[in-house]
């Protein structure tokens, strides 16, 4: 399956970003194979709106959960209909560090709404 | 840290007068915003000095480039904001009108239509005697307010650091700036007074903040200008299990104070004294020393 | 004629010149009063009497399910963030939507219609028998105040006489108010925040090209700063009202001061005198 970190940079060693819709980058990890791609985010200087467009570009990168510290009202209910998980990651770690605690069963689920 | 919003519903009831007196008799570390940024006044009370200016770009605007244009007219006649117009026999967007959607630049056949990011608006980083402050201008008939205002709140809360309260004066009015400010609030303080309009738009601010998890406290300036209605407020809030933590009654010293750029507790005055009795309650209520 | 009222600041008593100078000049035409502040309306506190409501909607998004393929482009398009794409289905999010249709063009597959959402309402009423009360309502939690604004100013349309009485400010709404006014009369109070805001709301009027004057409300006497300033920018000071809590305590009522305090008619008659010779 594929799960999207908010990372501050490119690469899986980037440090994880709180923020959803606006984060600099959208890391893409595909847990099966380990193979990772690092999409730079658009949206980052939108005017608005951020969270529903956020959302589509990670379902049109196959993503069924994201790893991010906190979403808005309205990506919550794009993530929600969209049937991708959240999970909450607050730390001051890396985009690895986030996915092993994924793996791990650490994280908790965000709430989306 | 306590994150509290002063807003009002209607304008002019005295929020900015009573944020600045509440930060300046807060005794607890603190950091100020204004996100009224339509007319940002709470400055005008607290002596700032400017620490940096960052430009705000909005919504980008749309950009005929008559180099390319054909002028078919097709791009005037899909806008639905009457945002392209004929001037100087050519086709050009008023920016005052564009509403940034887009649709101009798809239609254009010959590409000439861009979207550029426009300047609406600066964003200001002050340091007072009473805390930084974080404060904006926007620009005239720009839209994009909900959006300044949160970048007001960013740069208040990257200061917030060690700090008890972050003290926002709110805007008027229900809309998106108000809505931008009171997003992520500990507790609203609706600062309200005695007239018939003033409770209407009380009950309507008090609708729109209910969606957000924030505590809810009001405040009756001027209550002493009209005692029985002043009674019909402290009736609704009642009923709506609102607490109203303070009562300021009309008093010349306000205006004095204003007129000398300064809150108006520096003085000795019925006011004064209300908005400490104010500032005791409604830190009680919301668990600060 | 069309005569706007605005401000810089809230509170400095637009919606009391608004309703004061329509009444007067109802005593002697037909006169329409449009509440544009469509967030907070108020002066129908002023002129109660029972009102008509026409809803007023906007367009927005319908994805038919049987030609949708979720190939994104609307959501792409859509800079509002209107529109979410996902594997299965497409959600729409009203509430952001500028009703700009251009979902509606970029569809590859025609899949999107438009259907109208109610966003607020313009309540008409006829509390004298030459004045017509016409107030936009804005639904709470809703952002689309210009659409409100356009629809109250439409059925304001085909009067020979109107007073707009705009939001506090200067952002969109207020620009949207004062499109088209021959005329406007800038409400301001003898205060530091006033005088701040004035200038402004001057700057915004002088931008439109709108002809503008100023009534000081609640003064205290200290009117130097202000009067100054209008001097400078040939801004006429039509009128000043001075604080005084029998002023305040008929208006805090939803009183008139033009109808319930003795000499006001003949004032606010020379105020029309001024704006619309």
């Amino acid at each position: 399956m594929i799960v999207c970190i908010t990372a501050r940079a490119a690469g899986t060693d980037a440090p994880v970003e709180e923020r959803f819709g606006r984060a600099p980058y959208f890391v893409f990890v595909n847990t099966e194979t380990g193979a990772s791609e690092s999409v730079q985010n658009p949206l980052v200087d939108a005017a608005g709106g951020v969270g529903p467009r956020a959302v589509q570009m990670l379902s049109e990168h196959g993503a069924t959960a994201v790893i991010t510290g906190q979403v808005g009202g309205n990506a919550g209910k794009a993530l929600e209909a969209g049937g991708i998980k959240a999970y909450a990651y607050r730390g001051s770690g890396s985009v690895a560090d986030a996915l092993a605690g994924y793996t791990a069963g650490t994280l908790t689920p965000l709430a989306l709404s | 840290m306590i994150r509290l919003a002063v807003v009002s519903g209607k304008g002019g009831t005295g929020k900015t007068m009573v944020a600045a007196a509440l930060a300046d008799v807060s005794g607890v570390p603190q950091v100020l915003a204004d996100c009224d940024v339509d007319a940002a006044n709470l400055s005008l009370l607290l002596d700032p000095r400017r620490v940096s200016t960052e430009e705000f770009r909005g919504l980008a605007a749309a950009r005929i480039d008559l180099a390319r244009c054909r002028d078919c007219g097709i791009c005037a006649d899909r806008c639905r904001f009457g945002a392209i117009v004929r001037r100087d026999d050519a086709w050009t967007v008023e920016a005052l009108h564009c509403e940034g959607c887009g649709v101009c630049t798809y239609v254009c056949p010959m590409g000439a239509v861009s979207m550029e990011p426009r300047l609406c608006g600066e964003i200001y980083v002050s340091a007072t005697a009473l805390g930084d402050l974080a404060h904006a201008r926007l620009f005239p008939g720009s839209g994009n307010s909900g959006l300044l205002v949160n970048e007001v709140k960013k740069r208040a809360l990257a200061r917030s650091a060690g700090k008890d309260l972050l003290l926002a004066d709110g805007p008027p009015g229900i809309g998106c700036p108000l809505i931008a400010t009171v997003g992520g609030m500990d507790a609203v303080l609706v600062v309200t007074e005695p007239g018939v309009s003033a409770l209407h738009d009380l009950e309507r601010l008090v609708t729109v903040c209910r969606r957000f998890e924030v505590r809810i406290v009001v405040a009756i300036n001027r209550f002493d200008l009209a005692e029985d209605i002043c009674r019909r407020i402290e009736d609704y809030c009642d009923r709506e299990g609102i607490t109203v933590a303070g009562k300021i009654p009309f008093d010349p010293a306000v205006v004095g104070a204003v007129r000398s750029g300064r809150p108006v507790t520096r003085t000795e005055s019925p006011a004064a004294g209300a908005l400490r009795a104010l500032r005791d309650n409604l830190f009680s209520e919301l668990g600060l020393p | 004629m069309k005569i706007a009222i605005a401000s810089g600041k809230g509170g400095t008593g637009k919606s009391t010149v608004a309703a004061n100078l329509a009444y007067v000049l109802s005593r002697s035409r037909d006169v329409v009063l449009v509440d544009c502040d469509v967030e907070e309306p108020n002066l129908h506190l002023f002129f109660p009497a029972a009102a008509v409501d026409v809803p007023v909607t906007t367009p927005v998004p319908a994805i038919d399910p049987a030609r949708c393929t979720f190939c994104g482009e609307c959501g792409k398009f859509c800079r509002f963030g209107a529109l979410s794409v996902l594997k299965d289905s497409v959600l729409v999010f009203p509430e952001l939507c500028h009703s700009c249709g251009g979902c509606v063009l970029v569809c590859p597959q025609g899949a999107v219609r438009e259907v109208p959402r109610t966003v607020g309402r313009v309540a008409c009423s006829r509390p004298l028998p030459r004045l017509t009360l016409v107030s936009g309502v804005l639904n709470e939690g809703e952002v689309q105040a210009p659409a409100v604004i356009r629809a109250a100013k439409m059925l304001g349309e085909g009067h020979p006489l109107a007073v707009y009485d705009a939001a506090p400010g200067i952002a969109c709404p207020v620009i949207e108010t004062l499109e088209g006014s021959d005329a406007c009369v800038l409400v301001t109070e003898s205060t530091p925040f006033g005088l701040h805001d004035l200038s402004l709301a001057a700057e915004v009027v002088e931008k439109l090209g709108i002809p503008a004057g100023v009534v000081i409300n609640r003064s205290d006497g200290e009117d130097a700063p202000t009067v100054a300033f209008c001097r400078e920018h040939d801004l006429p000071v039509l009128m000043t009202i001075p604080f005084s809590r029998e002023i305040a305590a008929v208006q805090n009522r939803g009183g008139l001061i033009c109808r319930d305090l003795p000499g006001w008619e003949e004032r606010f008659a020379g105020l029309v005198r001024k704006v619309s010779p």
